[in-house]
């Protein structure tokens, strides 16, 4: 395509959130002293309250402060704690810090990819699971190391694998602990 | 209540004492029982919480909830053995406790004193029980300074913190020893930065109060970067008092008001149990105004990191505490000289500063009597990868890698030869069987192609194949480079791409030779550390396993052994 396109700029591009959620978060870059260098205790704020940093957000951030959207882009590109694309139910953290990795956490990792069909960073289709190289839980003690959520899990082996993954399936949204 | 003195301190202290003398007077005879159990992130994740749950419980039905308290503390060290029961002052240390074994405990050893031989920790050379944690061969070397309270001490309680003699230093340093005095016990003690450098701690204090500032800022890294290393992370959650204890004398050291902690985001535990410390701190007036009835006033706040490990570096980290990207910059200026906001900024390590009460509560001399001439004290190790006892180990410096790995580590598992070992992260090298017997400094590591580092310690067997945990660690340092500068952010990648090659069995010796010559390339021209000790593991693999590299080559199907790295990054790569 060579000629530009016809785009109305009005329209939404993402998925909206609620009123109260952006209100949330106005309030707390509100009770703020300053926001002279809190952008990324804003950005952890705002990743708390909308679960992931859409456009839209990093926008309103820039504009509650007065800064280019580019400069909240920059920042939340640069740190792997941020994300930019919503996740599923169930974060499944599988550690590739070097305790683990000697012990054997690429074949973990390998297992989880195959048996669930994404690679990592990617959502599942029914939207349950996610997948995320951490690096380092700091649990070593118990290499290889897998979290899901909240939940440890140590010492896991690669025939662990499908009875993780079933215990969240088997439940859908309502595991805890 | 706000504690104006030393005096009215102790008071406290004496009261604070009850509830921790079963553990200090094993000899006075007591009906009081302490049971004391891990909650570090290793035995939580080990059910350790329930334990708690189910003890307390059940102590309440048998009522006997007065005379024994349950009480949930730091890391004990040896995660592997996870979840840790010990009870005192019996001395009697259970390891890995199930939810099914509490009852037991209750209705055998508390009820009636006799101790459930089952629970014990057995001690595979000698294949016996062993009773007491001072018999065990983890801990019989071991030196904790660092760590002395870890596993001792509720963290979520400051009156057991004070009950051991805590913030004692604090007034100490504030009502009788001048802002010199401070700073120049701590250069007579030889303390140096356990962050990986090894700056002298009292040197960086001194350079930072000479600058002439009204404003000045003491700064706690407790980023923790390094994959397969959680010593900071394990002294924040089991005994966080003694960071914010230190900041503080610290800070009155170097003249500054305001102390901030960057922590790592990823680490919850660590975080909560700060914030209830420094919510306690400032209830009983050791962070605020005029701390011990002096005009001195220190408060700290906490900023999180975002998951970058170049934000360990320390100017990165005065970047990303300013909210922006975590970008190096050129030194000097030093932050000690021109840091946070412009202003002169002390960066210290967890673990630098945990040494800190203890050196000006016992003094310089008795800190200096440990370890070796040029490194004085302990060191915290996250032993890991290989081996048997894997866990957190603190020892006197000058103790040798083999005393670490094969006494205290227990050695190698499953019958399987040593091979190498790993210290100081994706900056250091490896250490092979020829090198074991040296004694631990910092000097000595780098003499022998490796490095202090945080302490990250990892055991490889026969089976890793060298080549490939080259390859895993640029792989780690290719993602984490912040692309700043350009050998930095072109000469991993090119490293990365040459070690796959290798190891897909495409590459010739030209590309051998050339793996070498950008290596050192890369080393050389980099502008922060992270990409300048970033070809450190290949350098020294090269050194110490040119055979692995050269099986690659002439041999294709040469076996690759265990730890095969498949890489995440499939961009630019031909597999
Ligand atoms: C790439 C890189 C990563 C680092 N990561 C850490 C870290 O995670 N924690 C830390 O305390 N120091 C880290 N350091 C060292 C710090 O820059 C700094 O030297 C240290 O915090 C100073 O404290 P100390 O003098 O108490 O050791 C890192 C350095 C580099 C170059
Ligand atoms: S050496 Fe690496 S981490 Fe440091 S500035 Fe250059 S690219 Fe960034
Ligand atoms: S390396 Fe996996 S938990 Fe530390
Ligand atoms: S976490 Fe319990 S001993 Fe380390």
């Amino acid at each position: 395509m060579t000629q530009p396109q016809e785009i109305d700029v009005t329209k939404p591009l993402e998925r909206e959130f609620s009123k109260e959620k952006y209100d949330q978060l106005e309030s707390f870059i509100n009770s703020l002293e300053t926001t002279k260098g809190a952008l990324i205790e804003i950005l952890h704020k705002a990743q708390d309250i909308f679960g992931y940093l859409s456009r839209d957000v990093q926008l309103f951030i820039a504009r509650k402060l007065g800064i280019p959207g580019a400069e909240v882009h920059g920042v939340v590109s640069f740190y792997s704690y941020f994300t930019t694309k919503p996740s599923g139910i169930h974060t499944i953290n599988i550690c590739m810090g070097t305790a683990c990795f000697v012990r054997g956490a690429d074949k973990i990792a390998e297992r989880f990819k195959e048996r669930l069909g994404i690679e990592s960073n990617e959502t599942t289709g029914d939207g349950l699971f996610t997948i995320k190289d951490v690096r380092c839980i700091g649990a070593c003690g118990l290499a290889p190391v897998v979290m899901v959520d909240d939940k440890v899990y140590g010492k896991v082996k690669v025939e662990d694998v499908d009875d993780i993954i079933n215990t969240y399936r088997r439940t859908g949204g309502a595991v805890c602990g | 209540m706000r504690v104006k003195s030393l005096a009215e301190l102790n008071k406290i202290k004496q009261s604070a004492i009850s509830a921790v003398r079963p553990r200090l007077h094993r000899d006075a005879p007591t009906e009081e029982k302490n049971i004391l159990v891990c909650g570090g992130t290793g035995c939580l994740a080990n059910n350790s919480d329930k334990i708690i749950q189910i003890l307390t419980a059940l102590l309440k039905t048998r009522g006997m909830a007065g005379q024994v308290k349950v009480v949930r503390t730091g890391c004990f060290g040896f995660c592997e053995q996870g979840p840790i029961v010990k009870i005192e002052p019996d001395n009697v240390f259970y390891v890995r406790v199930g939810l099914k074994d509490v009852k037991e405990i209750v209705e055998e050893h508390i009820m009636k004193g006799k101790r459930v031989d089952r629970l014990l920790y057995e001690d595979p050379r000698i294949k016996e029980k062993v009773h007491t944690q001072e018999e065990m061969t983890f801990y019989k070397k071991q030196l904790r300074v660092a760590l002395r309270n870890c596993g001792l001490i509720n963290p979520e309680d400051i009156y057991e913190y004070i009950a051991l003699g805590g913030y004692e230093a604090l007034g100490k340093a504030l009502t009788q020893m001048s802002r010199d005095e401070v700073i120049e016990t701590i250069k007579k003690s030889g303390l140096r930065g356990r962050g990986g450098g090894g700056f002298p701690t009292g040197l960086k204090w001194e350079i930072t109060k000479q600058q002439e500032d009204e404003v000045k800022f003491i700064i706690c890294n407790a980023d923790e970067g390094d994959p397969g290393a959680f010593m900071d992370r394990s002294i924040l959650e089991g005994d966080p008092h003694s960071v914010i204890e230190a900041m503080a004398i610290g800070a009155y050291a170097i003249g500054a008001d305001k102390g901030i902690v960057y922590i790592r985001a990823e680490y919850p535990l660590a975080i909560s149990r700060l914030t209830t410390a420094m919510e306690q701190a400032r209830e009983l007036g050791f962070l605020g105004k005029e701390i011990f009835g002096t005009s001195f006033n220190f408060d700290i706040r906490l900023k999180y990191g975002a998951g970058a490990f170049v934000c360990g570096e320390e100017t990165a980290l005065i970047n990303s505490c300013e909210g922006k990207r975590g970008e190096p910059n050129y030194k000097p200026p030093y932050p000690a000289e021109e840091g946070y906001w412009g202003h002169p900024t002390c960066v210290n390590n967890v673990e630098t500063f945990a040494n800190i009460p203890v050196i000006i509560s016992r003094g310089a001399d008795w800190f200096a009597a440990m370890g070796t001439e040029k490194s004085k004290g302990t060191k915290v190790f996250a032993l890991a990868g290989k081996i048997n006892n894997v866990g957190l180990v603190e020892v006197p410096m000058g103790i040798t890698l083999r005393e670490i790995i094969f006494d205290i580590g227990g050695g190698i598992p499953n019958g399987k030869k040593f091979k190498a070992v790993q210290t100081g992260g994706p900056s250091g090298g490896v250490i092979t069987e020829k090198d074991l017997d040296t004694p631990i400094d910092y000097d000595n590591l780098l003499e022998i192609g490796s490095m202090m580092g945080s302490g990250g310690m990892i055991v490889m067997d026969e089976d890793d194949n060298m080549v490939n945990i080259a390859k895993f660690y640029l792989e780690f340092t290719m993602d984490e480079a912040c692309g700043r500068c350009v050998p930095g952010r072109i000469g991993t990648k090119r490293l990365f791409e040459m070690l796959h090659k290798i190891t897909s069995g495409q590459a010739t010796m030209a590309d051998l030779d050339a793996l070498k010559q950008l290596a050192y390339m890369v080393k050389d021209s980099s502008l922060c550390g992270l990409c300048q000790t970033a070809p450190n593991p290949i350098i020294s693999t090269m050194k110490h396993f040119w055979p692995e590299y050269l099986a690659f080559v002439k041999d294709v199907d040469h076996p690759r052994g265990e730890g095969r790295y498949v890489p995440k990054n499939k961009i630019g790569l031909k597999s």
